[in-house]
């Protein structure tokens, strides 16, 4: 028995071994936990799994789940993102232009695009099937997302350069635990150890945002030249939490001190250690530049640190706040010409901490902090014009947030600035929209389509076959302060059967995407060394556009009732069989023959009658005969 | 003479009303009025669909317009085009009026020829004694009166629906039939069954008025006239069958499907093509797939129904139209024009999404046969409750789609009485003819 246990060990050590050596199979996991300003702390996991090409290295994963690789191999998938949230993301308040929130805030409910590596023909097929193997995988209805009328094909709007990409997303899935477990699971470590068994689900729900993303990159067929061939798994956690104050204490000018956390105290645990499998795991501190200014002032103000900024720089505490433990590196964003401070992040790997008990950091704040964070160039919200259950109008509203001239760079110069703004907007079909009705206001004055819509492609919806599309660019003057979209539709009225079970509830019309091309923010961060390199740091440098989800949209529908169809059905027959009997009895009825019949009828009564009245009075023979009149006895 | 001056003071009093009423679309909001505009007919839907071509989309792609090619190829233009000052769709509010003061021209002068030809029909029975009682007023004008002055056709004419257009059609086509002109009836009738499919129905009047002529009391009283009659007496003229101008009308008839359906293949030459557009078209009014709230009984019950037995009731339900056909021919074969009122009354009931508009049609014909239907049974109860469903209708609807106090049966309830004011209608006008018939006969025989 030792024997065999022995001989196992052996096996699984020669395996990891050999995993090893193959060398190309990496895992990593990172945290990076950022003070928001309003008094929460985003928490944001990031898990990045790759594998080389199989053609290389065989079938055989190690890291990698082998759901994940079926997956690629089975429906071709080039690109997918799937994204379990819920809750809003505050755009106004979390911010909206850095790369952390505009590529990790996402619609509530599910939201899921692929981009599959097949002929045009076979994309649905692909989709269906991706769609029930997801919805199996991650215990969710995602296989609602099969039927055509939930999914839909952008063109260019949602991606550019899109070409068998399908999109869908469902904003009632209510998204809980047990979505959280399968997505755990497809970790190397699981929650067992790593960073990602700090992930207390209590803690994570109770939080204000929590969406949770698989994004899964695969250049497995070797259709793209110059990369490298093999499969990338990204997953990532972001939830917004509010952290428990001690005490509040209000200082003389009224503001509030932010409240002090830890990573025990926001999540209840501790970082027990770092997942073996795992080649790095980090946890990151960021300070957004906003928020980096504000301390530097402060500490000019204290004079604590003669030089200010420069003192400030590479410190983990200021006369702000105190970190508990002292990180490892400090990496400070190399400044883009925008803005007068740069963002900071303090490093800590997990890894070397291993023998000095379970990690913890800790953030004090030492005196109250007011920051706003970047704003994205437009704030965009989506709402319903109109009462009633026959029509109404969507309007998208995008308001200056004042914030984008610093951004701008070269071309503010003169009338000739414009801001490109590309709206992507999937309507469901029982919302009929009137694309010939669609109006732009520019700062409350309607403006002409022409001058405003650069390019536009719209697929309209069809009834119970597909939903509506709209894709467009626009171009609006850089010295706009609001602009309104406004489009009408008329509702539409469905069978009994296609209503959910709450069809009073109403109708939900998922996001829409705004995104703004204009502007790609990225952080730079100086490689001290290349061969740290962190995939959540790549991640945050790569060049992605600003966007934005607007709200979902509630339709209520007009509901018939629900309770008779029998009656309905028996009172049209009814009709139907009153029209049908009525009028075909109006055509065959004689109304002469009854007349003689009734006639004769008379007759023989009269005739019975007259013989009674023959015993008394015979005269009145003739007159009886033709029975015409009362015969007179006289 | 003064009887024709006051017949036009009339006519142009309730264009000059209609023109006021275009003034104030925004106020009266009719075209977003289920009553008044139905998915084939809506002119919002039409203007869609032209946007749609305009962006080289196909316009029947999205569910929103139904319609006709031709009618998006020359309503189309006047959707987009705006006078300054001017509320929108005004353009195709004065197409409207106009097509609907034709159509009362046309009804009018039918009415008077079926009125002359009834009348010598008469005189040649020996019944002119029945005649004195409508020298008063020419059932022509009454029916065009009925036409400009019915509310229904008002609310239609200002609504923002194609139906003023429809209805031209067909009464075109009547007219032609009825002056015997073939190729005018061909076009009518195939215009007619190409915008709205049930007016195919017509084909059967249409064929007995040009085979036989107008209306005229039962043939089978000329008959027992001419055997009955002493030498002395000239020998009646019996009408026969007469197959040319039905010949000529089929032949034109298919000339003009045949033409109509190059043009629509022509402008539909990018996109689908004839398939979807009868998919789209005719499809979509067989199918009933739009369950929206009309004064219909269709909607409700299809959006009820079970959705195994959605086909076999569909087939129930149109088949009951076809099924009437036959026997109302037989029947009323003396009185095409008659009968035409009665497929046309009929099909506005039945058809899968009616509005006002076709009742506007048929209650005007029904001016036609304002003497003979004289004696017509609940005429009172008729009128009350066609006044009391047309003030419900839009109460009910306000009440459960815009208030949400209601619910959808209350809204039904009122399609409901209108069908059933509808059919009783249908059999009582009939009956009264019928029952007129008896009495020409029992006055021709004694």
């Amino acid at each position: 028995m030792a024997f065999l246990r022995s001989f196992l060990f052996f096996v699984l050590i020669s395996n990891c071994y050999f995993g090893g050596s193959i060398g190309d199979e990496e895992f990593s996991e990172e945290l990076l936990l950022k003070p928001l300003p309003d008094r929460k702390l985003l928490a944001h996991f990031h898990f990045d799994s790759r594998t080389p090409s199989t053609k290389l290295h065989g079938h055989h994963h190690i890291l990698v789940p082998k759901a994940i690789y079926q997956l690629v191999r089975k429906f071709r998938i080039r690109e997918m993102e799937l994204s379990f949230t819920q809750g809003r993301w505050n755009y106004e308040r979390w911010g909206g232009f850095d790369p952390t929130s505009s590529s990790n805030a996402k619609p509530p409910g599910v939201e899921l695009w692929a981009v599959f590596d097949v002929p045009p023909d076979q994309v649905d097929a692909n989709w269906k099937n991706l769609t029930h193997t997801l919805s199996g995988l991650f215990c969710a209805s995602i296989n609602f997302l099969e039927s055509s009328t939930a999914y839909s094909a952008p063109a260019w709007g949602f991606r550019p350069f899109s070409g068998s990409l399908r999109y869908g997303a469902l904003p009632r899935e209510a998204v809980c635990t047990e979505n959280l477990t399968p997505w755990l699971k497809l970790l190397p470590c699981r929650d067992k150890a790593g960073l990602a068994s700090i992930l207390d689900r209590p803690s994570i729900y109770k939080g204000f945002y929590h969406s949770q993303r698989l994004r899964l990159l695969s250049n497995e067929f070797g259709l793209e030249e110059g990369v490298e061939p093999g499969i990338l798994l990204e997953q990532t956690l972001t939830v917004v939490l509010q952290p428990r104050g001690q005490k509040t204490s209000t200082y003389s000018d009224g503001r509030l001190l932010q409240p002090s956390w830890s990573i025990s105290s926001i999540f209840g645990r501790k970082v027990s250690g770092r997942c073996v499998l795992a080649k790095s795991s980090t946890v990151f501190l960021e300070l957004e530049s906003g928020l980096v200014s504000e301390l530097s002032k402060l500490s000019v103000e204290n004079g604590s640190f003669g030089i200010g900024d420069v003192a400030f720089e590479g410190s983990w505490s200021s006369p702000g706040f105190e970190l508990s433990v002292i990180p490892d590196r400090v990496i400070k964003e190399v400044n883009g010409s925008h803005s007068e401070s740069s963002s900071v992040m303090y490093e800590y790997s997990v890894d070397k901490l291993g023998d000095n008990g379970p990690f913890d950091v800790g953030f004090v704040w030492k005196l109250p902090v007011v920051w706003s964070c970047l704003h994205s160039p437009f704030h965009a919200s989506r709402f319903l014009i109109g009462s009633g259950n026959q029509r109404g109008s969507i309007a998208i509203s995008l308001i200056s947030t004042g914030s984008d001239e610093g951004f701008m760079g070269g071309d503010l110069v003169g009338d000739g600035c414009k801001v490109r703004v590309d709206i992507f907007q999937v309507v469901p079909w029982y919302v009929k929209v009137y694309f010939h009705t669609l109006q732009v206001f520019v700062d409350g004055q309607p403006e002409v389509l022409k001058n405003i819509i650069e390019k536009m492609h719209v697929s309209p919806s069809e009834d119970r076959v597909s939903p509506g599309v709209m894709e467009m660019v626009l171009r609006f003057p850089c010295s706009m302060k609001s602009a309104t979209i406004i489009i009408d539709f008329d509702k539409g009225f469905l069978h009994i059967d296609e209503y959910p079970p709450d069809a009073n509830q109403g109708f939900d019309i998922p996001s829409a995407v705004i995104s703004f091309p204009d502007f790609e923010p990225r952080m730079y961060f100086l490689e001290e060394n290349s061969s740290s390199k962190s995939p959540m740091l790549l991640k945050l440098q790569e060049k992605n556009p600003v966007i934005s989800y607007t709200e979902v949209l509630l339709v209520p529908l007009a509901t018939p009732d629900f309770s008779m169809p029998y009656n309905v059905i028996t009172i049209t027959c009814t009709v139907f069989a009153l029209y049908f009997g009525s009028l075909l009895n109006a055509l065959r009825r004689r109304v002469g023959e009854e007349e003689r019949f009734l006639k004769s009828e008379d007759q023989q009564g009269k005739l019975r009658s007259g013989w009674i009245e023959n015993l008394h009075c015979p005269s009145s023979k003739a007159t009886m005969v033709t029975g015409l009149h009362k015969a007179p006895c006289r | 003479m003064a009887k024709m001056r006051w017949f036009w003071v009339w006519v142009l009093a309730s264009l000059f009303f209609r023109l006021v009423l275009i003034y104030f679309p925004k106020n009266l909001n009719l075209g977003s009025r289920p009553e008044v505009a139905t998915p084939l007919t809506s002119l919002r839907r039409l203007a869609e669909g032209y946007w749609l071509k305009q962006s080289s989309i196909s316009p029947y792609s999205g569910s929103m317009y139904h319609g006709s090619p031709l009618l998006l190829s020359v309503l189309g233009p006047l959707t987009v085009t705006r006078f300054e000052g001017q509320p929108n769709h005004v353009a195709c509010s004065l197409l409207f009026v106009i097509a609907d003061f034709i159509t009362a021209i046309l009804i009018r002068a039918t009415g008077e020829k079926l009125q002359l030809a009834y009348s010598q029909s008469l005189r040649s029975l020996n019944l002119a004694k029945l005649l004195e009682t409508s020298e008063t007023l020419s059932a022509g004008d009454i029916a065009g009166l009925i036409y400009l002055w019915n509310p229904l056709t008002i609310v239609t004419c200002v609504g923002f629906s194609t139906s003023p257009i429809e209805n031209l059609m067909v009464v075109l086509s009547l007219y032609g039939a009825c002056s015997r002109l073939a190729p005018l009836a061909a076009f009518g009738w195939v215009i007619a069954s190409h915008l709205s499919l049930y007016p195919a129905i017509l084909i059967v009047p249409i064929i007995l008025l040009l085979g036989y002529g107008p209306d005229t009391p039962p043939r089978k009283l000329f008959q027992q006239r001419n055997s009955g009659s002493n030498e002395k007496d000239p020998v009646l003229p019996v009408n026969l069958f007469s197959w040319r101008p039905v010949v000529h009308f089929i032949l034109w008839a298919s000339f003009w499907s045949a033409y109509v359906l190059v043009l629509c293949s022509i402008y539909l030459k990018q996109y689908g093509g004839l398939s979807e557009m009868f998919k789209r078209t005719h499809g979509f009014i067989l199918t009933v797939e739009d369950l929206s709230p009309n004064i219909g009984v269709l909607w409700y019950f299809f959006a009820e129904v079970f959705d195994f037995f959605r086909d076999f009731f569909l087939i129930v339900f149109h088949v009951n139209i076809l099924f009437m056909l036959f026997p109302l021919a037989i029947r009323l074969n003396h009185r095409p024009c008659f009968l035409a009122f009665v497929y046309i009354a009929l099909s506005s009931m039945l058809k899968s999404y009616p509005s006002v508009g076709d009742s506007a049609l048929y209650l005007a014909l029904l001016g036609w046969f304002v003497y003979e239907l004289a004696d017509m049974q609940f005429s009172f109860f008729l009128f009350c409750g066609y006044v009391g469903v047309i003030l419900l209708s839009p109460v009910m609807h306000n009440l459960w789609i815009w208030r949400g106090t209601g619910n959808a049966n209350f809204y039904y309830a009122t399609a409901m009485a209108y069908a059933c004011l509808q059919i009783i209608l249908v059999v009582e006008s009939v009956s009264a003819m019928l029952h007129h018939d008896r009495m020409l006969r029992k006055q021709s025989t004694t």
